[in-house]
């Protein structure tokens, strides 16, 4: 793994209204790391994602995708706030998963993986389809290609919602608790999809999760979140099972009884 | 006068009021579509061009603006038959109605599929045709069949500028035969037969769209 991080978040500042989310936020990730983030509901975990694919603009600081500014570009030998091109540019390295799949209900399986690869990308149709049909392949629905989503079990439609995002080939993948709207039986059939991405070690990702064990499963590193602070981090065995921070412990005492 | 005779003149109002239906429907839905998506989408000024476009022809008489169009507009310099002035006044007119029709469906379409389409690095217009529009169509159809009923009820405004449509004929063979209640009993049921044409197709329209919508539609 290259320490070159890919991500850097520099005293980001972050509000909604009159309440602070970020303030001075500090964060970085290395190429290929996976990093997984834990944390009381409201702590800002999914505006964490959300400012990184750009769903959410920031009040204060600089972030770093890759080297080059996310929501800001130079200009005169200054930064100025990034202008739509440069946002279109820098999502390119970018993919998301979402907790309610947000998958297009007027297409079908195989023309959700594909519009954005041949309309964005410009990519042809058939090597998009070829595309699509490995990624079918690879979430184990091959034969669902030409089902429409809502003829699909929730476990199925996050698998398609996956290789959805892996179409476009993102190097950073966010994912924001993908298995939350699951019903439990459906849970293990969606993370196996990611256990097998996270082995390859061909993307760095990011992932807001409840799934503990699964955390400290896949997780190169393990931070936890409150009230908008990285509170504690390290290497999933420490926070998992020696967490230093009373905040931590009490969290994690909380979840794991 | 015979009751034959009758029917007939008033079926030859009846073509001119679907005429200036069938004129003016398209118009309607074109203004709908393009101030509502000024109106949601537009920066400044656009958006505030919408919104005094929607406001005035939604708080004016239909009447006053199909006088100010065929009336008025001429001390101007600028004349234009009958004809002409009426459909233009009820296409805006209903138009004006309509962008509320746009903006509603495009609102009610899940923040989700913004979301998604953001994510994917779809253009904003790539995103509204490709994802959004195709969801938000088949949600305006019921409303906007209920305003060409609209638009239907309101033609008769066009008498009153000399156009021989359905309400006008009526009108004057009332005045000539004074058999008020034949004359006036087909006119309403001619009336109340192109709306109901209309609606269907307008019921039509909804189930094709919603076919495209994959089989379980949209949730
Ligand atoms: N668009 C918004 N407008 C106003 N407040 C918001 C908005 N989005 C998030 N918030 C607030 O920001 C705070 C952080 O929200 P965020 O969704 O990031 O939390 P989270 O850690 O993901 O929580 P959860 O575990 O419940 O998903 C919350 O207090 C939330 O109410
Ligand atoms: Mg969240």
């Amino acid at each position: 793994m290259s320490s070159h991080p890919i991500i850097e978040f520099k005293n980001v500042s972050k509000r909604f209204g009159d309440t602070s989310i970020f303030n001075d936020f500090n964060f970085s990730v290395k190429e290929n790391e996976i990093v997984s983030i834990i944390g009381p509901s409201g702590s800002g975990k999914s505006t964490l994602l959300r400012i990184l694919m750009t769903l959410e603009g920031i009040d204060g600081g600089y972030i770093n995708v890759n080297g080059e500014s996310l929501w800001h570009m130079p200009w005169n030998g200054s930064y100025v706030p990034a202008s739509n091109k440069h946002l279109h540019k820098m999502r390119d390295h970018l993919g998301m998963v979402f907790q309610h799949f947000n998958l297009f209900p007027h297409m079908t399986v195989k023309r959700n993986i594909t519009e954005a690869p041949m309309r964005v990308k410009g990519l042809s149709r058939s090597e998009a389809e070829k595309n699509a049909e490995d990624l079918l392949e690879l979430v184990g629905l091959a034969d669902k290609a030409d089902s429409y989503p809502n003829d699909l079990s929730g476990g199925q439609k996050q698998r398609v919602g996956i290789a959805r995002a892996l179409a476009m080939r993102p190097s950073i993948l966010l994912l924001d608790e993908i298995t939350s709207a699951l019903d439990p039986e459906l849970v293990d059939e969606v993370l196996d999809v990611i256990r097998n991405l996270a082995k390859e070690q061909r993307f760095t990702m990011l992932l807001v999760t409840h799934e503990m064990y699964f955390a400290r499963e896949v997780s190169d590193r393990v931070c936890f979140f409150d009230q908008g602070r990285i509170v504690e981090e390290g290497a999933p065995e420490d926070i998992f099972t020696s967490p230093k921070e009373e905040r931590t412990k009490a969290f994690l005492n909380a979840y794991l009884n | 006068m015979e009751f034959g005779e009758i029917v007939s003149v008033l079926l030859q109002g009846a073509v001119v009021t679907i005429k200036i239906v069938a004129m003016a429907l398209p118009l309607a839905a074109a203004m709908a579509f393009i101030f509502g998506l000024m109106r949601l989408y537009g920066g400044f000024p656009l958006k505030q061009l919408a919104v005094v476009y929607i406001e005035f022809f939604r708080g004016t008489s239909a009447l006053i603006q199909l006088y100010w169009i065929y009336f008025v507009l001429p001390l101007f310099g600028l004349s234009i038959d009958a004809m002409t002035a009426g459909v233009i006044a009820l296409g805006l007119n209903i138009g004006a109605y309509g962008t509320e029709v746009v903006r509603g469906a495009i609102s009610s379409v899940p923040k989700g599929q913004f979301e998604a389409s953001v994510a994917l690095n779809f253009t904003p217009s790539q995103s509204l045709r490709r994802i959004i529009l195709p969801q938000a169509l088949v949600g305006m159809i019921p409303p906007f069949g209920n305003l060409a009923i609209e638009l239907v009820k309101a033609t008769s405004l066009v008498s009153l500028i000399t156009i021989a449509d359905l309400t006008f004929k009526a009108k004057s063979l009332a005045d000539m035969t004074l058999q008020v209640g034949e004359i006036f009993g087909v006119v309403l049921l001619l009336y109340f037969v192109i709306a109901q044409c209309l609606a269907l197709c307008f019921r039509y329209l909804e189930k094709r769209l919603s076919k495209g919508l994959g089989r379980g539609g949209v949730k």
